[in-house]
């Protein structure tokens, strides 16, 4: 049973073929078998969620009508706060804080049944690419253990991959859900900038954040974007408009006439072999599917990645500057006679690991007076370019692709020293959260020379949304009977031990 | 080659109240060079004629209505404080030396 599709468990609790506690106690026994191994949850709500699964079966006893995913288990990335239960955006500053309000998104899943099993592991405040900037070690991927399952929301990737989840929250702000959606063989969704709240999203880089769901298909990702979606007067960046038809269009999946922009700058050099050629590949069957295959030059993409490595510092410099040890969170310090700025500077240092530090430090020099100009304020002009590169690609083709990542999943520990390298990984996810468009990951195979999945990128432009799945939906039927099982069937059994 | 001293991390730490070590404040210093060169591309285009985008939302001045909602007790509020007087926020000493 988990290892089937949300929508086929929806369907399921739906006939009553199974209950959601019995679906949510399959899970739970998942995760104390394996997760010892994968290391995808901070936190399991075993008592919380067979509460919730136990309240969904009632409503649905009483003739209550239910959203498709009522009584399905999700794994919620720890960005988002979620009352009474620990959530710390892996970070040691926040160490036992439990929220005493529910995000947005945290309030929808409720309101539909979903039953939230857990809190997953992540980079801190989702600053990283591979859930090893942690403050409590790394998540595994569960095609290789040795290897990161990408980040930052390597946790919620790792446990819908290793069937501990169907489904799954993530937060992407510079590619944070597409690209360990690439690396661990599974769909991950970055929606439009506004199109979910960010109300009790834990802010890193307020104007790149957004929360958005995983699935182990097209489908059940649809299912789960809808529920989280929608305006939010609680967010003033929340767009106020209606929730794009995603779901509609996963189930028709047609690119019959669809232009499909390949972005010049964004292949080629750089881009492991492997990877080069499944995307090539998918770009042929999608063409095979009638869909009309373009290549669109966007040139200010080449200065994207310093963008975002000027732009988000700098937000998170003054976002996490929250964290001052007076009204939650860590306090160290704090003896008799020291100051509020002692027991601040002494709290952030013992709180924060490497990389927040290095950000809030590179935010804080290019922030400062006499480099704003130069850094931040070059930053956001570079910005402007890339919105009038995709507008501009955008007339030429209904949705833009790309590899999602340059490589496959990588090694625990091969680049954690070399925070350059790090970010490089990021370069083909970062433009649409520099735009505020929304992207698309999808499995399109595994690479020749080390069998480890790769992903398919769909960009569209600001709340179309469902265009993402119409082209997603086309390409992942049209590989499913290519292989003749899902990705994830090539993945290995993780048995665990005792 | 851009760098920047272990004064000058040192300072922009301070700045941003973080106590760092010795072996921090150098670790930091040596690895900025290669992040400030990789991020300083930004300069290399002429951006003079270029707008700056902040936001890419085309939203201004988002209020509600000003009508009164529920919102957290001082118990709620003070739940996750790490010290708490008298239902309030229980701080070290703000203002210079006391007397």
């Amino acid at each position: 049973m988990i290892r089937q599709s949300a929508s086929a468990m929806g369907e399921a609790l739906a006939q009553g073929a199974i209950t959601s506690v019995e679906l949510t106690k399959a899970h739970l026994d998942r995760i104390s078998e394996i997760d010892s191994d994968v290391k995808a949850f901070l936190h399991v709500d075993s008592e919380g969620a067979l509460a919730q699964a136990a309240a969904v079966d009632a409503r649905r006893k009483s003739g209550e009508k239910l959203s498709p995913l009522a009584g399905v288990p999700l794994a919620l990335k720890d960005v988002l706060a979620q009352k009474d239960v620990p959530t710390t955006a892996g970070s040691k500053i926040l160490q036992g804080w439990r929220p005493p309000y529910d995000a947005t998104v945290v309030k929808k899943l409720k309101d539909a049944g979903v039953v939230i099993m857990g809190k997953t592991n992540m980079d801190e405040f989702a600053m990283g690419s591979s859930t090893e900037n942690s403050g409590y070690g790394p998540t595994f991927n569960p095609w290789d253990l040795t290897r990161t399952p990408g980040g930052s929301s390597g946790g919620s990737s790792a446990a819908v991959a290793s069937f501990q989840a169907p489904i799954a929250i993530g937060s992407d702000t510079g590619g944070s859900i597409r690209q360990p959606a690439a690396l661990t063989g599974i769909v991950g969704v970055r929606p439009t900038y506004g199109a979910v709240s960010r109300y009790g999203l834990i802010a890193y880089s307020s104007s790149l954040d957004q929360a958005g769901p995983f699935g182990r298909t097209v489908l059940d990702t649809a299912l789960l974007h809808e529920v989280i979606a929608g305006h939010d007067v609680k967010d003033a960046t929340s767009i106020n408009a209606p929730v794009p038809a995603v779901v509609q269009a996963a189930k028709s999946g047609d690119v019959k006439g669809m232009k499909i922009g390949v972005i010049k700058q964004l292949q080629g050099a750089g881009y492991q072999a492997g990877v080069q050629k499944r995307f090539n590949e998918s770009l042929e069957i999608l063409a095979t599917l009638g869909a009309e295959i373009v290549e669109v030059d966007c040139p200010s993409f080449e200065y994207a990645l310093a963008a975002y490595y000027l732009i988000a510092p700098s937000e998170c410099s003054s976002n996490l500057a929250r964290f001052d040890a007076m009204r939650y969170g860590l306090r160290t310090g704090d003896i008799d006679g020291a100051s509020a700025e002692a027991v601040m500077s002494a709290t952030r240092n013992a709180g924060f690991g490497r990389e927040v530090k290095r950000r809030i430090i590179l935010g804080t020099y290019a922030l400062s007076s006499g480099y704003y100009d130069a850094y931040y304020g070059s930053a956001q002009k570079i910005r402007t370019l890339i919105i009038e590169d995709y507008a501009k690609a955008f007339k030429s083709a209904d949705v833009l692709v790309s590899p999602t990542a340059p490589t496959t999943a990588y090694k625990i520990g091969e680049k954690v020293d070399d925070p350059m390298a790090m970010y490089l990984g990021d370069v083909a996810t970062i433009p649409v959260n520099l735009a505020g468009i929304c992207g698309m990951s999808l499995p399109a195979g595994l690479a020749d020379e080390d069998n480890l999945p790769v992903g398919f990128q769909i960009m569209a432009p600001a709340m179309q949304d469902q265009r993402l799945y119409q082209a997603g939906a086309a390409l992942e039927a049209a590989l499913l009977s290519k292989w003749g099982a899902p990705l994830l069937s090539k993945a290995p059994v993780l048995a665990g031990h005792k | 080659m851009s760098s920047l001293s272990r004064d000058e991390v040192a300072k922009l730490a301070a700045l941003a109240r973080i106590e760092m070590s010795e072996s921090e404040l150098a670790e930091l210093s040596s690895q900025f060079g290669v992040i400030l060169d990789a991020v300083a591309r930004v300069q290399e285009m002429d951006l003079s004629a270029v707008k700056a985008t902040s936001h890419p939302q085309p939203l201004a001045n988002i209020a509600r209505p000003d009508v009164v909602h529920p919102s957290l007790s001082v118990t709620e509020a003070l739940s996750g404080a790490p010290a708490q007087e008298e239902s309030r926020f229980r701080v070290p000493q703000i203002l210079g030396e006391a007397e």
